[in-house]
Parts: C-alpha cells; structure tokens; sequence
C-alpha cells in the first residue's frame, strides 16, 4: 500500500519501521516517528471531524499543541481515550483512530445540519433558547444539549495504567527546546547550575528542526542534537522530552506533564503511562516560542487549510505533503520558506501576498525559484465541502476594503499565515502583566513578576540571532547568580535569512452579497458574525465577549484565534487593542488527563491505612471491617451466616452477660509531662485536675474557645509529673495540635510538653460482670479486687512477662478494665487474652456492638459531640467547674446557650417497641403537617438495646428535658420511615452508674 | 502552592503546614475578668484584610511548631516568617 502524499526522503521519521493502526476502521500504516495526524495526511486523508457547533467537516490545521480541530478518540494499550490531540500522539501499532462530534460518521453527519439551520445558532445560542419554560430543561433541553455538544466520549472502564508524580527541585527551569532554550540551558549548566530541560514535543530543537539555518557552520538540527548530546551527558542537568509545562504557581512552582510510555509498544509493568512534575525552580527560563496565527477569510475552516509552518513541519519533519497544489496565503516573509519547501519538493505553490510589491531576501529568493507570487492578493473563500478544490482569491485596493479583481484558482490546500503570537501562557500566569508590541501586534511579558525570564520568541525576538544571544546571556547571569561561578562562553555565528516587515492586516474583507462563514475560534466554532453579535447587543469587556461568544474558551484556549478576536474587537469598537486588553490565561496550558492528576492516589493508596498490631488476628476471624478515620477497625465478627444485626446483638448481649474484649488501640492516646502538667490540664478540661492522684483515673471534657463541646476522653496520672490523656479515635490529631498550640503561642510560661504516642501502645478493653475473673488470671499475681483496684484507678503491672498498664475505666457501662501493651506486644496480649478468656465465656466484639453498649447507657460520642453542643446539651454539664477557669469557660455564659428551651439530650424508644429509628430522622410533631413540617430535632444514635430487647436511639431535642413522655414521630423520607416515638430519659440502662463501680 | 520557611527546618511545601488563622489575636489572660465584648471580639471577630496579613501556621508535617507568617492574602507573596515568640514588625 503506498502513500500518495509520503515524500521519499525527507523527514525525522524512521523509515525502517513501519507502524499499522486503523482510523475509522480503516486499516493504515505510517512510520515510527510520525504522528496520527502526519500518517493521515500522508495517506491522503484530511478529513477527521465535525465542528462543535455546526458539525462542519473539519481536517487538521496545525502540526502540534496549536491544533483547534484534530481531536480524535482513541484506543490503545486496551483504553478508549477522548479528545486526543492527533497532532501530538504519535503513532503506535495496533491504535485505533476514530472521529468524534459525527453521527452515523464523519462522512456524513446527520448533526451537520446545524450549519444549514445556523441562523439558529447565533451567539449566546445557548443563553438565549433554552431560558425557558424551566420545566423544560431537565426532559427536554439538557438531553438534547448533552446528545448534541461535547467532543469524545470518556471511558467507563476502570483505568489500569499507572500514574506517578514526582518532585523535583532546581536552580534554572527551561520550558521549550528551541535556539533560545538550548542556550539558556547549556550557559546555566556550564555554570554548574542544576538544570531541567523540557520539551513537549518528542523530538528536541524546536524551529531548529524545520527552520533554514545554520549555527557555527552546522544546520540548526545539527547544532540543536550537539547541543542535547552535551548536556544529557552533564550529571546536572535533566533533559526531558514529551514534557510540557502546563502551568506556572505561586512561589516558583511550576508543574510539568510527561508522556513517558504512550509511544511505547510494550512497556514494563511499573512503568507510568504519565507522571507529573511538580518543580520548584529558583530561576525559570520561558523559551515556549510562538504559534503562528492565521488571517481570517471565508470557509477558512476547510479541511486542507493548514498554517504555513505547520505545512512545513509536515514536510521536514515527518516528510509528508499536505498537498499538491497548495496556495501560500500570507502578510509576512515566514511563509515564504514554506513556498521554497514545496518547491524544493517539486511542488509548485502559488503564494498570495497581502503586501504590495517589495522585495526582500526571501522575496528574491522564490522569486529567483520562479514561484509564482501575486501582491495585493489574498483568499477570499475557500471552495469544497469536505476538502479544499479550488479558491476565489482577490487582489485587494489600496486601502485592502475591498477588490480590484476576483477569480478563481485550484488548490488542494492553502497554507495561511497572518505572523507570530508568542506563548506567553506561563509568564502570564506567574502574574506577569503583559504589555502590547506594536511592532508584532502581539502581548509579551513586561516586568518580571516571580522568577520568570522569557526568552526568544516567546519574548516577540523572531530572529535566530537575537534568541541565542538572549538564551546565553540570560541563562548564564541567571544561574551565575545561584552557583557564583560564570563560564564564558562564545555565542556561535548565526547564518540566517532575513525577513521584511509583516503587513498588520487579519482578516479578509467580503465582496457585495456574500456571506461565508469566516471562522476566529475554529474549536468552538465562532466566527466574525458572532463577535459583531456580541458587541451589537451591548458586550463590552473582553472577559464578557469571551463567555458570551464561547471564544478562546476550548481545550486549545485559543492559541490560534486570542489575536484575531482582539483585533475584530478593537476594530468594531475603534480602539487599539491594548485598551481591548486580553483574557486570563490559566493552567493546564495543554489538556491533561485527570489520571496523571490523581497520581498513586487511587483505592488503596488514596489514603494511608492504619492497622492495629492486632489486625491480622481480626482477619483471620472473619472480622469485618469499618473505617475510622485512616483506621480498620472490626466492626463485628462474623459467626456463619451472621447479618451485622445479629452479629453485634449476640457480641453486646455477652459482653452484658459474660465478658468480651475490643481493641481500642485506636484510641488517641498523648503523653503529657512536665511540672506544670495538672496546671496545664486544668485549663485544657472544664474539670478539676489539680487534686487527681498518682494511680488514679478521670473522664475529662474539653470545649473549643466558643463553648462547643470539643472532644472527651480520661486522663490518668502515671506519676508526678506524667499524664497520659485519651481522645476520640477521630479527634486525636486536632486534639494534639489544640494542645500544642496553648503550650507554644497562649502559655508558653508552663513547662510543659506533649507527644503523641497512639502508635506505640496496644489497648484492649475487658468488658463485662466476669471481666473481674477474667483479669484476675490474666493477672495472677496481682490484687485485683474492687478494694485494690477500684473504679478509675491505674496499675502498672507484668502481663506473662511483658510490661503492661491497666486502667479501669469503661465505655461499655460495664465493669471494665482497660489493658495497654508496647504495640510489639499487641498481638501477644490478644492471643493470651483469647486463650484466658475461654473459661468466662469471652468474645471479641466490634464497634457496632461497642456502640450498642455505650448508646443504651445514654454516653455520648461523636454524633451528639457534632460541634453544635455544649456540655448542658449532652448531659455533662455536671463536669463543668463554676470554680475555676478554663478553655471555652466564658463562652458557656452566651445568652442563646442558657435559654430553657434550648435542644438537649434525650433518649427515643419506638411506640411499637419493634421499628428501628433511622440515624438522621426528624423529630416532628405532626407526620402529615403541611411542608416544611417544624423540627423539634433530630435522632444522633441508633441501637437495639440487647438489655431491653427493642430499639432505642439517642436524639438531641428542643426542650428535651421537658419533652419526657410526649410522644411524637420520627421521620426519615431518606428511608421512607415515619415512626411514632415516646421520649425518654437518655440513660436507658443502669442510670445510676452501679455496674462500673461493681 | 506555597513556599514556606519554618524557622526551625527551612524552605518546606505548604503540604507540611497546617493554617492557624490571625496571629494578633490575643486570648485574655487566663483567670482574668473579661468583658463580654472583649471575649467576643477574641473568638468570633476578625478582620479579612487585602495585602498584609501575619498568620499563624503549624508546621504539622514537620517539626509541629506554630509559626508566624506574614504573607500578601492577595498575591500570597510571602514577607518574612518567625518563631511564636519573636515579633514581625
Ligand atoms: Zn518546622
């Protein structure tokens, strides 16, 4: 199978290597080294999509990020990716191209009817039509919209491939590989500076790759490959390709995207797919050059329409012609090389000069070649549907209004060229505020916001001269400033050509009676009509033209259409185009994939999991497991065919009647020394501290400053001057920093220190009426009668030969202890615990059971801690002092926290005695009011009190205290239940506290 | 993202650090009588200033100090940092 529009010789591709893929199921082939878009247009095939909006047939522009139209879904490596740039994928074997934005297909396009209905479809389209009726928009408009718009289609599958990220610091960043970057980075590596390099495109060098040059006597590809090869041998200096900086942060941080392995065939099973670099850069070379911009004409946007460089990247890259025939449209001498790489190709180009006869080096030069030139001239329309046949061209009047001659010429492309816009995305968005350049009707960076130095043509400098002289000078006293040493270095002699001044003209005027379509924003198909639109009916502000028009605001951020939109504004409004001004430029310059983004930090690596030295015992015992916070703690204990209800009903139920055990090692645990230590507790709990003895135990409450109950726990004194302090599982980490803050910043004059030490101690609690037998054999030795060891005491004690700490104290209501073990020792204590445990009836039990226990003795937790409560709310204002001062203290005497009415804690049993009170329901009065029915509160806890054997919850209500024996209903329509309640008191069993004092 | 220099470690992320809000609030004095407005003004009041602003910061990923940063809450440009005990003018 041959291909039509291959050259023989020319190009960077690897010829030895032929790559198949398919594109809309045909079968191709093209060359390692070529992109999707470069094998397509070699075999002949221009037509890949439909616009946006109009479904208009569309081809490729550009030859890389510039390009508005080539977006293409693609598989490969067994993914379905959308919007895929073909421009920049290069080539793979096995991948499968298709067109996007087409049904049934890119040939014929049911949707492309829009272009014929696109009255309709003027700006703010979508502003204007769909505002009404509102019934309308979730049946009607939004389907339609959603069948109608978007690009691609996103994969539902699970992505398999491997994302990284990577951190990375160092003295110069240089984002671009062209003349001006290869010389900042050689000049700062020779001082001795810490470079990274980045080139987004594969291939390093940039305009040196396609651009007539020579460097000290080589061509520039050969200088820039010389240059690459010097520095990846220099260990201070990292040279990336395929890597793009997407985006410019505060403080120097610069975030770079990598394509590492989406070229590769086969790669290894750890290798990423992508990775992205965050790079924290002391100095940041901006060499991203500059895209060529197009003049606006009509049907511009059909398929064989390329800019002229990206015509000639085609060519001398890739060695491929976009046409036989082509029409050189251009206000400048750029395009005139691309003219000379035709014809070196011997193919003849007509070139279209918008400027009046003249000459200059490259004038002669063509005009030497005997190329057909024609001044004055430019496309007026472009003619052929899917492909470019022919187009009527004009010669222009002297004030280029309007036309001296029109006729028509055969093409099979026209490459435009309208001058260079330089890339000034990332200094733009370092903070730069750019400034305009008459000289090149363009924006480019004015003074230097962060560290950003841009170079080159992303500097407006459009000769090879002057970028390297600028590229060595500021890559040298930039890094010569980091690493005190400078290198000198001769800058190489430049053989270049020449160019005249470019001819500011944009946009071509239209004759008498006609009206094509003349396209700015190709990607979001906007035209010239759209913006007069716009600015007729009252759009003044750029920001505002751009929203209401939807241009620049594609995935290319439109880097080919920004200038001409500004050029017609200022136009039509009669000003200069810096009073117009621009948009904001914002990150990721280039569309990145949301699985680079995310990283490593996907299912089991989203988060650290933490696990007790006792996990692997959970497991192997069918534990099934809950998330508290980064923790996995056994949420109950599987027997058979158990349901977690019947499961944790049976674990509660023993631990009532025998005794179970739990791990608590997840408890927040602090360590508290120093001499001021009681002080310190004092001020931190709202009760008294100064008088607890060594050995001895107590259940503290602590409040944020504004009187909210902050967190609970007990506190022990394990000898003079060291505390040992509990917190919720949840709020061990705030608790922490709350006391490190107190300690550092409010009272620094008290010695003393705290450190966390939830990781290095086990903890299990024994719980039950048999828990007393049961420790007195894990303990032989010790006296553990209610006399030696009573309620809210500590002992230090040997556990089979390991040092342990036991504290009784409980959560369960019951008689409890609670045992702690070196976190080695965890899974020995467990195992011995099991073993002993036997004899009594011990199981272990979950948290599900754990909140059943606590929920049916009324102790509150995080569901009534919610950071709406203040100790009287949740029945503890009996641990308030009124003698002392405190954290919090003097907000407890606010006017709202102190009216009788105010919501307060009760306990809720269902009428029925049988229907489980959904967490979350709303207590209302009346089940049937009228919406919104008033709520009197709400249910925080729900349990099946295993000692009552029916439901019971926990809810914090209006007036609660008063509302003991009103009945009222508890109302879920999340769950659809409405329930009939009676209000009780909150302490369902044991009120009086007997059973831990046993 | 942010460049901070504890006093303690040097230049580190923002990931490090944890935001601590005003760092010129002061709380009143422990034991002290306090008027209702001054306790009000200590724990719900505070100014949102455009520009200057000195902030506390935890070093939570760090050392676990509390710093003192003055930074721009407009361009986030970052003016000096120091130890809870030393004064930024
Ligand atoms: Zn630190």
């Amino acid at each position: 199978m041959s291909q039509p529009f291959r050259l023989n010789k020319e190009g960077l591709i690897n010829r030895n290597k032929k790559i198949s893929f398919t594109f809309n199921g045909k079968k191709l082939f093209g060359y390692e080294g070529d992109t999707i878009a470069s094998a397509l247009i070699a075999n002949g095939i221009h037509l890949v999509g439909r616009s946006f909006k109009y479904h208009r047939p569309r081809g490729f522009f550009g030859a890389g990020v510039e390009e508005p139209n080539a977006k293409l879904q693609v598989e490969f490596n067994g993914h379905s990716e959308p919007n895929v740039n073909a421009t920049e994928m290069e080539l793979v074997e096995g991948l499968s191209a298709t067109s996007q934005n087409c049904w049934p297909s890119v040939n014929f396009d049911v949707g492309a009817i829009n272009n014929f209905l696109k009255m309709f479809f003027p700006a703010g389209f979508y502003y204007k039509t769909f505002m009404w009726p509102k019934s309308f928009w979730y049946k009607i408009y939004e389907p339609f919209i959603r069948k109608a718009a978007g690009l691609g289609v996103a994969s539902i599958e699970k992505d398999k491939e491997r994302y990284e990220h990577k951190f990375e610091y160092c003295d110069l960043l240089v984002t671009g590989s062209g003349p001006s970057g290869l010389a900042s980075a050689y000049a700062a590596a020779k001082n001795g500076a810490k470079v990274i390099l980045a080139e987004d495109k594969p291939r390093f060098g940039g305009t040196l790759l396609t651009d007539d040059v020579s460097i000290d006597n080589l061509s520039g590809k050969d200088w820039a490959e010389k240059i690459i090869t010097e520095l990846k041998s220099m260990p201070n200096v990292t040279v990336k390709n395929r890597s793009q900086v997407f985006g410019y942060y505060d403080h120097n941080m610069l975030v770079m995207f990598e394509r590492v392995s989406d070229h590769l065939e086969k790669k290894s099973k750890f290798t990423p797919r992508q990775r992205l670099w965050y790079i924290r850069a002391k100095e940041t070379i901006l060499s991203t050059g500059s895209i060529e911009r197009p003049i606006v004409f009509g049907n511009n946007d059909t398929p064989g329409i390329f800019l002229s460089a990206a015509a000639k990247e085609y060519m001398k890259v890739y060695g491929v012609l976009v046409g036989k025939k082509p029409l050189i449209f251009t206000n400048n001498d750029s395009a005139y090389e691309t003219a000379l790489e035709f014809k070196k190709n011997n193919v003849e180009p007509i070139i279209l000069d918008t400027r009046e006869e003249h000459s200059s080096e490259l004038i002669d030069e063509a005009k030497s070649k005997g190329i057909d030139i024609r001044f004055s001239h430019g496309v007026i329309v472009a003619n052929g549907y899917k492909k470019v046949k022919s187009a009527k061209i004009g010669k222009l009047n002297k004030d280029k209004n309007s036309f001296e001659k029109i006729e028509t010429v055969d093409c099979d492309c026209i490459c435009v060229s309208g001058f260079w816009t330089p890339s000034v995305h990332l200094a733009s968005q370092s903070g730069n505020k750019l400034k305009y350049e008459e000289k090149i009707d363009a924006f480019i960076p004015d003074k230097k916001k962060q560290h950003e130095t841009s170079v080159g043509a992303a500097n407006g400098s459009f000769t090879l001269e002057e970028s390297l002289k600028h590229g060595f000078e500021n890559g040298s006293n930039l890094s010569a400033k980091i690493t005190e040493t400078k290198t000198e270095i001769s800058i190489p002699n430049v053989n270049e050509k020449k160019y005249g001044a470019h001819d500011k003209f944009w946009c071509m005027p239209l004759p008498k009676n006609e009206n094509p379509k003349r396209f700015v924003d190709f990607q979001n198909d906007v035209s010239v009509s759209d913006i007069e639109i716009a600015l007729r009916e009252g759009y003044r502000s750029i920001e505002h033209v751009k929203r209401y028009t939807t241009l620049g605001m594609a995935t290319d951020q439109g880097r080919t259409s920004n200038l001409n939109g500004l050029q017609l504004v200022s136009n039509i409004e009669n000003k200069i185009v810096p009073e117009v001004g621009h948009t904001t430029f914002r990150p990721p310059f280039t569309p990145i994939t949301i699985g680079t983004i995310v990283g490593r930090e996907v299912g089991m690596e989203y988060m650290p999991t933490r696990k007790t030295p006792m996990h692997e015992w959970h497991e192997k015992n069918n534990a099934v497991f809950v998330d508290a916070g980064a923790w996995k703690r056994p949420r109950y204990y599987k027997l058979g065919s158990e349901t977690l209800f019947e499961a944790s009903k049976r674990e509660a139920k023993n631990v009532r009647e025998n005794v179970g055990i739990c791990d608590v090692t997840t408890l927040g645990k602090i360590d508290i020394k120093g001499p001021d230590a009681a002080e310190f507790l004092n001020r931190v709990y709202t009760n008294a501290w100064m008088k607890l003895p060594v050995g001895k135990a107590r259940y503290g409450l602590m409040l944020r400053e504004d009187g909210i109950v902050m967190d609970d726990g007990t506190t022990t004194r394990i000898s003079e001057n060291h505390y040992h302090m509990t917190t919720t599982t949840a709020q061990a980490a705030n608790v922490l920093s709350h006391l490190e803050y107190y300690l550092q910043i409010v009272w620094p004059e008290l010695n003393v220190n705290v450190v966390s030490t939830t990781e290095q101690w086990a903890g299990a609690a024994i719980a039950g009426p048999k828990s007393r037998d049961m420790l007195s054999k894990l303990y032989p030795d010790l006296d553990v009668s209610n006399e030696a060891l009573p309620f809210m005491s500590y002992k230090e004690a040997e556990f089979f030969g390991v040092p342990s700490r036991i504290f009784r104290i409980s959560f369960s209501g019951e008689l409890a202890y609670e045992i702690n073990v070196k976190s080695d020792h965890g899974m020995f204590m467990w195992e011995k615990m099991m073993e002993v445990g036997k004899d009594f009836g011990n199981q272990p039990y979950g948290t599900e059971a754990l909140s059943t226990l606590r929920i049916e003795m009324g102790h509150v937790a995080g569901p009534e801690l919610d950071g709406r409560t203040i100790p009287s709310d949740v029945s503890l204002n009996g641990l308030v002092s009124k003698k002392k001062d405190f954290i919090g203290k003097n907000s407890l005497g606010r006017e709202a926290f102190n009216v009788e009415s105010r919501q307060k804690i009760v306990g809720l049993i269902p009428i029925d005695r049988k229907s489980s009170i959904p967490e979350g329901s709303h207590i209302v009065q009346d089940q049937n009011a009228k919406l919104p029915n008033p709520k009197l509160g709400h249910v925080s806890s729900s349990c099946w009190s295993v000692e009552n054997n029916n439901p019971f919850s926990l809810a914090i209500m209006k007036d609660g205290k008063n509302m003991i024996g009103k009945k009222f209903f508890a109302v879920s329509p999340l769950k659809n239940k409405s329930i009939e309640v009676e209000v009780i008191s909150s302490h369902y069993v044991d009120p009086e506290g007997k059973r831990v004092r046993s | 993202m942010l460049y901070i220099k504890c006093p303690y470690c040097g230049l580190r992320a923002q990931k490090e650090f944890s935001y601590g809000g005003d760092a010129t609030v002061k709380r009143p004095n422990i034991n002290e009588e306090v008027s209702s407005e001054d306790w009000d003004n200590f724990v719900y009041m505070r100014k949102s200033p455009r520009g200057k602003h000195i902030e506390l910061w935890q070093h939570i990923a760090g050392c676990r100090q509390w710093i003192k940063v003055q930074r721009d809450t407009a361009t986030h440009e970052i003016f000096q940092t120091a130890k809870v005990t030393e004064e930024i003018r």
